[in-house]
C-alpha cells in the first residue's frame, strides 16, 4: 500500500503544476489556439519588456525576496543563539509562535494600521508629544522603496522560520552544545551560533528557501503594503492576468515566465550568499574568540523580537478595535463611540464563508498530512529519500510563484467542468498545503533517532505497530505543528480559491481582500479578527495536545 | 476521443435535461421567464469593495428568494475585469452553456470589451423587461449610450452616476473650493498634501483623467471618437501638462495614490485628504449616515459640469440561470428596489427612473426619501459631461502609468 504513496504525491503536484505550468508557458511564447495564438513567437516577451518600469519591478521583486528572508533569518538566528534555554526564550516563543497563524492580509492591515501617519502610533502620540492636529504627510505604507512591506513580510515571516525552528530544535543536542560551548567559556548568543545553529539551519534550510520563493512572488501583501509607482513584479502581473484586453494575457504569462526567472535568481542568489556567509563565519570561530560580552546584543535580538510581536498583536488590537468604532477621527486614540453595528451587520454574511474556509481547511490539511506520512514513512522503510530530484518536486509548488500555474489549472479545469466544485478546491488547496505540510514534517521526521524503532524490532514489534506506537507518539507534535502550519496556509489561500472556486466558494480571506480594498477599516477589522482566530486554534491544539498527552514524558515534550 | 465522449456526454445531459437548458428564455413572454426561474441561481459578479452596497445586494437577494424563487449568490470582485476574463477564459475552454457567472454589474470599457467579443447574451432583452416602462430613457441619455456606444439592450440600466467632490466644512472654508480643473490646481498649490486621486486604473482614478482631459481639450468633440493614434499625443498633451504640474502639490508628493474612493473618504475622515470625490452624489451622506464621516461633511460640483454616467447589468452569452438573472435585472429597476437604492441610510445610489412614469404610490416612495445633509439637490449637481469612447480611457491609463508609475 504504502509504496503508492509517493507517486501518489507526485501526481497530486506535479499534474496540476505541470499542466498549469504549461497553459503559462506556451501562451508566454504566443501559443494559445483559444485565443488565436497559433504560432510560436516571442512577441509576448517583447511587449513584456517594453513595458514602462518593468525591470525596477523586477529587481525590486528580486530585492525584496532577500532582503526579507535575509533579516528574518537574522532575527530568529540571533534570538534562538541569544535566549536559547532560558525563561525569556519560552516567552517570546510563546508570544510569537501563535503569529504564523495570523494570515499576512490580516497582518499586513493591522500593520498599516499601525504605522501610517494617521494610524494608531501617530495617534498615541499626537498632538501632545508630536504637535500633530492632523496627520502628517508622510510617504510610510506604500513607499517606493518597498521598506513598510518588506516590515510587513519580515514581522509574518519571523514566526514562520521560528516555529520551524522550534520544531527541528529536538532533533540537535542544542542544549549539549551550548552548556559544552559555556564551559569552554564562549557567550551564550556565539556558543550556540558556533555549536547548534549550523545543524540547526540545516534543518530549515528549506523553509529558508520557500521563505524567499514567497517574498519574492507575493502578492497580498505587496498589494496592500507595496510600492505603487509602480507595484512589484507579482502585483502588475495579476493585473495583466485579469485585464479585459486579451492580447494582455500572453503578456502576462511572459511575465509570469519572468517572475519564475525571479524566484530563481533570488534563490542563486541565497545559495551564493551561503557559501559566502559559511566560511566567514568559520574563519571567525577559528579565532578564538569568545564573545562573552554579548549582553547588549542579546537584549536587541530579543526586543527585536519582542517587537516585531508586539506591532502584529498591537495592529490586530487596532483592528479589532476599529470593528467595533464609531466615528473616529484623527488624532483620538480612542473612538467617539463603541458600537457593535458592523460585526450585527455583516455578522449575517459571515457564517457561509466561515464554513467554506474550515471544511476546505480541514479536508486539504487532512489529505495532506495523510499522504505526507505515508511517504515519509515509505522513505523510512525503504531507506530512500525518492532522490532529490523527486524531492525538489515536492517543493517546486512553493517555489513556483502561484499566478504562474494558476491560471492554465483554471483552464484545464473549465474544460473538465471540474471548476467551482469542492473537489477541485480541495485538490488545488492541496497544492498549496503538501509542500508546506512536508516541509514542515520532513526534517523532523529524518532526524528521528532510528534506535528506537531497532529496540522496538528487535522486541519483535511488526512495523506498522513501531509506527504507530514509537515513531508516530514521539513525533506527535511535529505532526501536530505541520498540520496547524497546512490549516494556517490553506485559511490563508485568496488566488487559488478566487479562481478555481470561480467566486463562488467564498472564504473569509477571499472576502477580507475583496472588502479590504475597499478600505472600511471597521469591515476589515471584523474580517481580520477572524482571519485570526481559526489558524489561532489550530496553533493551540498542535501546543495543547502534545502537552497534554505528554504531560509526564519531559523528553517527548521537546524541553 | 476526448471530444467523443464529451459530445456523448453532452446530448446525454441534454436529453436528460428535457431541453430546458437548451433554449434561451425569451423576456417577451414573461410568464415562462418567471416560472423558468423559479427554484434558479444567479451568481452575480459585482464589484465588492463597499459594504453599504454589500448589504444592498444582499437585500436584493433575499427579496428575489421570496418573490420568485431566485436564490442570488453574491460574487464579490475586487475588479469587474475579473468576471471578465472568466468569461473569456471560459469561451477559450468551450463551455458555451453552463457558465459560472449569470449577471455582471458593468459600464463603459468592460461592456465594450465584452461586447465586441461576443460576449453578451443576445439580442436586446432590456426593453422587454416588464419594468423598462419606468425607465428614463428620454432624459437620461446615458442609459442608452454607454461610452458612446449603444447599449443595444444587451445591458440593463441600474444606477446613475455623477462626478462630486466632498469636504468637510469644520475644516475647510467653503468659499475657497474650487469650480474647475483651473481652480482645482491653484487650490491644491496653496494646500499642498491635501488633494488627490486614486491611481488609474482603478475606475474613479481614470474618471478623473477624463474629467480633466474634457476641460483642458481643445476639441471635446474628438473625445466621442474612438482614439486617433496620430493625434493622441496633441490632444492630450494639455492635460499631462496639467499634471505635471499638479502632481507635486498632491498628497505625498504623488508618490503614491489612494487605491479608491473608499480609501479617499477614509482619509478625509483621517484629515489627510481635505477634498475627494465620488461618482455618487450622496457618497458623503451614506459615510455620515455610516459614521465614517463626520456630519460636517459637504459636497460640491464644478458650474462647468462634471463627468456623468450609468452603471448597467448584462448577462453573460453563456450564463447557466438566464431565466433567473431577467428576474434579477427587472427587479433592480422596479421603483421598489430603486428607491431603496437611493436611500442614503442604504447606499443613496441615484435612480434611473422617471419620476413622471411612477404612479402616485410609487412616486411617493421617492419622494420620502431624505437624500441626507451633504447631498446636493438633483438641479444643483450641474451639467452633465460625456463620457469619452472607452479607448480614451485604456490609452490614458496605459499613458499614466508609463508618465507616473515607473519609479523615478
Amino acid at each position: 500500500m504504502l509504496r503508492f504513496a509517493p507517486p501518489l504525491a507526485l501526481f497530486v503536484l506535479a499534474v496540476p503544476l505541470a499542466c498549469g505550468l504549461l497553459g503559462t508557458i506556451l501562451p508566454a511564447f504566443g501559443f494559445l489556439p483559444a485565443l488565436g495564438g497559433r504560432h510560436l513567437s516571442v512577441q509576448p516577451f517583447a511587449d513584456l519588456f517594453g513595458q514602462p518600469g518593468l525591470w525596477r519591478s523586477a529587481v525590486q521583486a528580486l530585492m525584496i525576496g532577500l532582503v526579507t528572508t535575509a533579516i528574518s533569518l537574522a532575527m530568529v538566528a540571533g534570538f534562538v543563539c541569544a535566549w536559547y534555554g532560558t525563561r525569556a526564550f519560552r516567552l517570546i516563543q510563546h508570544l510569537v509562535s501563535p503569529l504564523l497563524a495570523v494570515p499576512h492580509a490580516a497582518a499586513a492591515f493591522g500593520f498599516a494600521f499601525m504605522i501610517a501617519p494617521s494610524g494608531y502610533l501617530a495617534r498615541l502620540f499626537s498632538p501632545w508629544a508630536t504637535g500633530w492636529e492632523r496627520p502628517p504627510d508622510l510617504l510610510i505604507v506604500n513607499d517606493p522603496a518597498g521598506l513598510a512591506l518588506i516590515a510587513g513580510l519580515v514581522i509574518k515571516e519571523v514566526p514562520f522560520l521560528l516555529l520551524v525552528t522550534l520544531a527541528a530544535l529536538p532533533q540537535v543536542p542544542a542544549l549539549r552544545s551550548l552548556r559544552l560551548s559555556q564551559s569552554l567559556g564562549y557567550g551564550r548568543m556565539m556558543g550556540f551560533m558556533f555549536t547548534a545553529w549550523p545543524a540547526l539551519y540545516r534543518q530549515i534550510r528549506l523553509a529558508v528557501f520557500a521563505v524567499i520563493a514567497y517574498a519574492s512572488a507575493n502578492v497580498d501583501v505587496a498589494f496592500i503594503l507595496g510600492p505603487t509607482t509602480p507595484q512589484t513584479l507579482p502585483v502588475r502581473l495579476v493585473g495583466w492576468m485579469n485585464d479585459p484586453e486579451l492580447s494582455m494575457r500572453f503578456m502576462a504569462c511572459a511575465g509570469a515566465c519572468l517572475q519564475i526567472a525571479v524566484t530563481a535568481s533570488a534563490l542563486a542568489a541565497w545559495l551564493v550568499l551561503e557559501r559566502t556567509v559559511g566560511p566567514v563565519a568559520e574563519s571567525i570561530c577559528e579565532t578564538g574568540r569568545r564573545f562573552r560580552r554579548d549582553g547588549v546584543v542579546r537584549l536587541v535580538s530579543g526586543g527585536m523580537m519582542a517587537t516585531s510581536a508586539f506591532l502584529v498583536f498591537g495592529g490586530l488590537g487596532v483592528l479589532a478595535l476599529w470593528s467595533v468604532s464609531g466615528l473616529w477621527q484623527f488624532p483620538s486614540a480612542f473612538p467617539d463611540a463603541l458600537s457593535w453595528r458592523t460585526w450585527q451587520r455583516t455578522g449575517p454574511a459571515l457564517t457561509g464563508p466561515l464554513a467554506t474556509t474550515i471544511i476546505i481547511a480541514l479536508a486539504a490539511t487532512g489529505i495532506s498530512v495523510a499522504i505526507a506520512l505515508a511517504c515519509l514513512q515509505r522513505e523510512n522503510e525503504t531507506g530512500r529519500t525518492g532522490g532529490n530530484r523527486a524531492l525538489a518536486l515536492v517543493y517546486l509548488p512553493l517555489l513556483v510563484p502561484q499566478i504562474g500555474f494558476l491560471f492554465g489549472l483554471q483552464l484545464l479545469l473549465i474544460a473538465g467542468d471540474a471548476d467551482a466544485s469542492w473537489a477541485a478546491l480541495i485538490l488545488v488547496h492541496v497544492v498549496f498545503v503538501l509542500p508546506y505540510v512536508f516541509l514542515s514534517l520532513s526534517a523532523p521526521w529524518r532526524a528521528y533517532d532510528r534506535r528506537y524503532e531497532a529496540i522496538a524490532a528487535a522486541l519483535g514489534a511488526p512495523a506498522g505497530r513501531i509506527f504507530w506506537r514509537v515513531r508516530l507518539p514521539m513525533l506527535l507534535r511535529a505532526v501536530l505543528v505541520a498540520a496547524a502550519v497546512g490549516f494556517a496556509v490553506s485559511v490563508g489561500q485568496y488566488l487559488p480559491t478566487l479562481l478555481v472556486g470561480a467566486g463562488r466558494f467564498p472564504t473569509i480571506t477571499t472576502e477580507a481582500v475583496a472588502l479590504g480594498s475597499g478600505g472600511d477599516r471597521r469591515v476589515i477589522g471584523v474580517y481580520a479578527f477572524l482571519q485570526m482566530l481559526l489558524p489561532f486554534v489550530g496553533f493551540a491544539l498542535a501546543t495543547l495536545v502534545p502537552a497534554l498527552l505528554f504531560r509526564n514524558r519531559r523528553a517527548i515534550r521537546g524541553l | 476521443m476526448t471530444h467523443l465522449i464529451r459530445a456523448t456526454a453532452l446530448s446525454l445531459a441534454l436529453t436528460l435535461s428535457a431541453g430546458s437548458a437548451i433554449a434561451d428564455p425569451d423576456p417577451a413572454d414573461w410568464d415562462a421567464v418567471l416560472e423558468e426561474a423559479k427554484g434558479q441561481t444567479v451568481y452575480w459578479n459585482a464589484w465588492g469593495g463597499s459594504s453599504q452596497i454589500n448589504a444592498y445586494i444582499g437585500w436584493v437577494g433575499e427579496e428575489l428568494e421570496e418573490r420568485h424563487g431566485v436564490r442570488l449568490v453574491h460574487v464579490k470582485l475586487e475588479d469587474t475585469a475579473n468576471a471578465v476574463t472568466t468569461v473569456v477564459a471560459e469561451k477559450a475552454a468551450g463551455r458555451n452553456e453552463g457558465g459560472s457567472i449569470d449577471l455582471i454589474w458593468i459600464n463603459g470599457e468592460n461592456f465594450a470589451s465584452m461586447k465586441r467579443q461576443d460576449l453578451l447574451f443576445a439580442p436586446d432583452w432590456t426593453t422587454e423587461l416588464p419594468n423598462w416602462r419606468y425607465v428614463d430613457v428620454e432624459n437620461k441619455p446615458t442609459i442608452t449610450v454607454d461610452f458612446t456606444l449603444p447599449t443595444d439592450g444587451l445591458e440593463s440600466p441600474w444606477g446613475m452616476a455623477k462626478l462630486v467632490f466632498f469636504f468637510d466644512s469644520a475644516r475647510t472654508d467653503a468659499a475657497d473650493l474650487p469650480d474647475n480643473a483651473t481652480d482645482l490646481l491653484a487650490w491644491a498649490e496653496a494646500n499642498p498634501g491635501r488633494f488627490s486621486y486614486p491611481q488609474p486604473p482603478d475606475f474613479i482614478g481614470s474618471s478623473f483623467l477624463k474629467q480633466i482631459l474634457i476641460e483642458t481639450v481643445a476639441d471635446p468633440a474628438v473625445l466621442q471618437e474612438p482614439v486617433d493614434e496620430a493625434s493622441f499625443e496633441t490632444v492630450t498633451q494639455p492635460m499631462f501638462d496639467y499634471l505635471d504640474r499638479l502632481h507635486p502639490h498632491l498628497w505625498r508628493g504623488a508618490r503614491a495614490f489612494p487605491k479608491d474612493y473608499p480609501s479617499m473618504s477614509q482619509l478625509l475622515a483621517d484629515g489627510e485628504l481635505d477634498i475627494t470625490f465620488a461618482f455618487n452624489p450622496a457618497e458623503a451622506s451614506n459615510a455620515i449616515a455610516n459614521q465614517l464621516l463626520p456630519d460636517t461633511v459637504r459636497s460640491f460640483t464644478f458650474s462647468g459640469g462634471t463627468l456623468a454616467n450609468t452603471h448597467f447589468v448584462a448577462i453573460p452569452f453563456n450564463a447557466n440561470a438566464k431565466a433567473g438573472a431577467l428576474v434579477a435585472a427587472n427587479f433592480l429597476i422596479s421603483p421598489e428596489a430603486q428607491a431603496r437604492k437611493q436611500d442614503p441610510e442604504v447606499w443613496g445610489d441615484p435612480t434611473v427612473l422617471a419620476m413622471d412614469k411612477l404612479s402616485d404610490g410609487q412616486r411617493e416612495l421617492f419622494e420620502a426619501l431624505d437624500l441626507g445633509i451633504a447631498t446636493l439637490r438633483p438641479e444643483d449637481l450641474g451639467p452633465a459631461l460625456d463620457e469619452p469612447h472607452p479607448t480614451w480611457m485604456s490609452r490614458l491609463e496605459e499613458r499614466w502609468s508609463a508618465r507616473y508609475a515607473v519609479g523615478n
